[in-house]
């Protein structure tokens, strides 16, 4: 196995007197595609919002690149190539789509003057060719805030390649996508990691797309970590059905 | 069409009209220029308040402290403070030379100071992380403060204000100089946005207005673009307040230099009507809106106030995205909004407006 990208280790997040995330401990290794599972309020999405630095933690330590990451800001992290996307879709409403892509550039070494620079042609045409690589490419010039959820989906994909990110954690990709797209969508997310080489830990619901897409697979439950493995020990697994469908 | 292609014409017309507008109507050069003074409130405000977002209701600090700033700078310069004040400004004329001299070197030091104090409170206020209504309550509390604190210091005349030196006839007209002035001030800023709006920083200020957490989370520098943001707009609106202070000749704390009922919220309500968050609203906004005013000013003696507050009402029920929001709404290819199948790339769509 190679290098661990990203160390999660005894991470607990509390808010109040619920326990969102206890002691949980993974690791994303270089290269690779991870899942994260898990039913409503788990506490999935609380540990990627720990993960990028969105709320302190309460105990444990995340390291990424051997870096320590609690402490640091959203901002900061995101800079070091360590990117998000959400669960309800983001993007910037009232900008087109190229200016969505072109401000989503990387932003670490910026300094006080790139700020009031105008962007290369180069940077437009990585807009327009990553537009296309989603199918966005006829939409460039709309407002993003017009486009349809599925599409908005899109985009915020697309501005996160932009950003040229050596991890993505992606927050349910397929949701709210139509099912037909979901297929393009996976071969789209395969393509990202292969061709440029950019490690993903995805969570998400749909069972078929992430035994499809993932290597190995995290499950939690109730804000602890139940079980991991490969997708084919993760379907058969007691556990994780007991679950997800309630156990006896 | 785009309208793009007719731009230089547009441009050219409006020069032209501008240069000689004050020999056209000399009779009404003082008003000429306010209006100018009107594009650069609504232009200045609309950097943070459209562009950006953060709906400031205390960019007049900055105009006061230019306008402070100028006058305090001409006084000391020429004149002892105590018969200053004693006489009120009428000791001895100024020569040309001496009140641009003073005039500028103000101006000057009035947006060094502006911008420095912009710095420092968008570092106290924004880089907290202060946002929404939050920032529009604050930001309303500085100008109530700034106002108050000018209000009882004796050395820029406290309550009963501060006097401009008289201008001097060899300038020519006192209306025409300040027309050009404000016009050149104007342009200036107008370009400068353009240029910036049309770049990186525009993108960014955009984006944080769009969804701050999603551009934190992109991992701009959100902080630094907020506060420069807000520099810009100081810089611009010092220079104004401080030649629009010798323009009007004298300086009350509430009524002129910090007058956040009427100046502050104006540039407001002019960026509305225009059209928030363009570049053209905010300067179509303050034209209408400043004639508007005149003519109820002439026709409406007595319930001009009243007018005004009607208007006000309209604009928010009627155009609640402004007059160029509005266009862009219902002619939305007209300004590069649309489907693109052509492999062609071109410039940046409506990127410009």
């Amino acid at each position: 196995m190679s290098e661990q990208q990203l160390m999660v280790e005894g991470v607990t997040k509390r808010f109040g007197g619920v326990v969102a995330n206890d002691k949980i401990s993974l690791s994303v290794p270089t290269g690779s595609i991870i899942g994260l599972i898990g039913p409503n309020g788990s506490g999935k999405t609380t540990l990627f919002n720990s993960i990028v630095g969105y709320h302190p933690v309460e105990a444990g330590s995340i390291r990424f690149e051997g870096q320590e990451l609690t402490g640091l800001r959203v901002q900061a992290i995101a800079r070091l190539g360590l990117l998000r996307t959400f669960q309800q879709t983001r993007i910037y409403g009232k900008m087109t789509c190229v200016e969505n892509m072109q401000i989503s550039v990387p932003h670490s070494n910026e300094g006080l003057r790139t700020m009031f620079s105008e962007y290369p042609q180069e940077v437009t045409r990585k807009a327009e060719s990553l537009l296309e690589f989603v199918g966005l490419y006829e939409k460039r010039y709309l407002m993003a805030g017009d486009l349809s959820f599925g599409q908005q989906k899109l985009l915020e994909f697309a501005m996160a390649l932009m950003n040229e990110p050596k991890m993505l954690l992606l927050d349910e990709p397929t949701a709210g996508i139509n099912p037909t797209l979901i297929n393009g969508l996976i071969e789209r997310l395969k393509r990202t990691n292969t061709d440029l080489g950019i490690t993903l830990f995805v969570i998400e619901h749909n069972m078929r797309a992430i035994m499809n897409l993932a290597e190995y697979i995290y499950c939690l439950a109730h804000g602890e970590l139940l079980t991991s493995g490969p997708p084919e020990q993760i379907q058969k697994d007691q556990q994780v059905i007991d679950a997800y469908l309630g156990a006896k | 069409m785009n309208i793009t292609g007719r731009k230089p014409i547009l441009y050219g017309i409006i020069l032209i009209v501008s240069l000689i507008a004050p020999w056209l109507m000399p009779a009404y050069q003082t008003q000429l220029a306010f209006l100018w003074v009107m594009v650069l409130f609504a232009l200045t405000w609309d950097i943070i308040g459209g562009q950006m977002g953060y709906n400031s209701f205390g960019n007049i600090v900055f105009f006061g402290l230019g306008m402070y700033t100028t006058a305090v700078v001409q006084r000391n310069m020429h004149f002892s403070i105590e018969e200053y004040v004693h006489v009120a400004g009428r000791v001895e004329m100024l020569t040309p030379v001496q009140y641009l001299e003073g005039l500028f070197l103000g101006m000057g030091l009035g947006a060094v100071i502006a911008v420095a104090a912009a710095a420092f409170l968008g570092a106290c206020i924004l880089a907290m992380g202060m946002r929404g209504q939050y920032f529009g309550i604050c930001t309303l509390g500085l100008g109530v403060a700034a106002g108050e604190l000018a209000n009882g210091w004796e050395y820029i005349g406290a309550g009963s204000g501060l006097v401009t030196p008289v201008f001097p006839d060899q300038l020519g007209q006192r209306g025409a100089f300040f027309y050009y002035i404000f016009f050149v001030l104007a342009i200036i800023a107008f370009v400068t946005l353009r240029k910036l709006y049309a770049g990186r920083f525009g993108l960014a200020i955009n984006a944080i207005r769009d969804d701050e957490d999603k551009a934190e989370a992109m991992g701009i520098y959100t902080t630094r673009h907020k506060i420069v943001a807000w520099c810009i707009s100081a810089f611009f609106l010092s220079l104004t307040g401080g030649a629009a202070g010798h323009l009007i000749g004298f300086i009350d704390p509430t009524e002129v230099a910090f007058a956040g009922s009427t100046f502050g919220v104006w540039m407001i309500l002019m960026a509305i009507l225009g059209g928030k968050g363009t570049l053209w609203g905010p300067v179509i906004g303050a034209v209408i809106f400043h004639i508007t005013q005149e003519v109820f000013w002439t026709y409406l003696f007595g319930w001009q106030r009243v007018a005004l507050g009607a208007l006000i009402v309209a604009i928010v029920v009627f155009f609640p995205e402004g007059i160029l929001g509005w266009v862009r709404e219902r002619w939305p290819e007209r300004f590069g909004y649309r489907v693109e199948k052509s492999q062609a790339v071109s410039s940046s769509g409506g990127g410009a407006l």
